[in-house]
């Protein structure tokens, strides 16, 4: 279905898989806060409808069975994200969304265990990166961003040189930081290599970030509505 | 054919699992026990001659059981 939010018609689909558990959560805040309706749309599926934007939501999906994501990136349905993808469509992959994103080889890297081992869940502060993407554009005068973690295996990793490539093509997007968008190995909860928390794609379209956005939307449940800026950046980038 | 598959983490790659495993082992009185590390152990079996068979196996390690980003893998022949 088409909406007519601020964002004019925008067809936004939500991809779903067994475990998939932040899906409800991401319909709710786009109804609510974005006035748009997203389309959900099942892993087995061979095909996309017709999209804008795309979100490959947070949760467990296949247990993180093999590793993280490893399985979901095989799903039926993941020719067309690809394709999707490769054709300019936004993408959002938050959490095991990122995670797939991975999997399925649209952005580099990989995600592992959390260097203290812990499954983490709190708020964290983001440095929004400089770099080339819409991201960067609209969101760096803010300082900070603040939203939760929620994951055991969400340490960024990748070799020299792909990390070389991607500071030199302004891949990423955001690092943990302190309030103040400061970085040190205190702002950093889970290891990941350059404190990298979110990047995106060559082309700046396709984002994976660890931190849920969707998480913060309303001051009434505590927190910011930074998640809500990023969302509303999202939704731009798909125009 | 049966074959293993064995996955590891590469060694510059950080080890939580193992680091957390000697740890505790030390705590137990294994004051000697330097490293852990933890890898993931696949029992594949083809029905498909011996050749063909090793390279599926070697060709489902490589693209699917490991992520070339992180781990390594090594592949057996068991029976």
């Amino acid at each position: 279905m088409a909406n007519k939010s601020v964002f004019g018609d925008v067809r936004v689909g939500l991809l779903q898989y067994p475990g998939s558990n932040c899906d409800a959560d991401c319909l709710d805040v786009f109804a609510r806060y974005l006035d748009i309706s997203l389309i959900p749309i099942w892993h087995t599926e061979h095909a996309l409808p017709k999209l804008d934007a795309l979100i490959l939501p947070g949760g467990f999906s296949y247990g993180d069975y093999l590793r993280a994501g490893a399985l979901a990136g095989h799903a039926k349905i993941t020719p067309s994200i690809r394709e999707f993808a490769k054709a300019g469509g936004s993408v959002i992959g938050i959490c095991n969304g990122f995670q797939i994103l991975t999997e399925m080889g649209l952005l580099p890297g990989t995600l592992l265990k959390n260097a203290s081992g812990r499954f983490i869940c709190r708020q964290v502060h983001l440095n929004v990166a400089e770099g080339a993407s819409l991201y960067s554009k609209a969101l760096s005068s803010s300082g900070s961003l603040t939203m939760p973690i929620a994951h055991g295996e969400g340490r960024y990793f990748i070799d020299d040189d792909g990390l070389e490539r991607l500071r030199g093509e302004g891949q990423v997007a955001f690092r943990y930081s302190d309030e103040n968008g400061e970085l040190s190995d205190q702002t950093n909860p889970n290891g990941s290599i350059d404190h990298i928390a979110g990047i995106v794609s060559t082309n700046g379209r396709v984002l994976g970030m660890m931190p849920h956005p969707e998480r913060a939307v309303d001051t009434l449940i505590g927190g910011s509505q930074d998640g809500l800026s990023i969302l509303k950046t999202f939704l731009q980038s798909a125009q | 054919m049966q074959l293993e598959v064995v996955v590891s983490l590469k060694p510059e790659v950080l080890d939580t699992e193992g680091r957390a495993i000697q740890s505790t082992m030390h705590r137990l009185g294994f004051e000697s026990l330097e490293s852990v590390s933890v890898s993931k152990r696949f029992i594949l079996e083809f029905d498909e001659a011996d050749e063909l068979a090793f390279q599926k196996a070697e060709k489902l390690a490589k693209e699917h059981l490991s992520n070339p980003v992180s781990e390594t893998y090594l592949v057996r022949k068991l029976s």
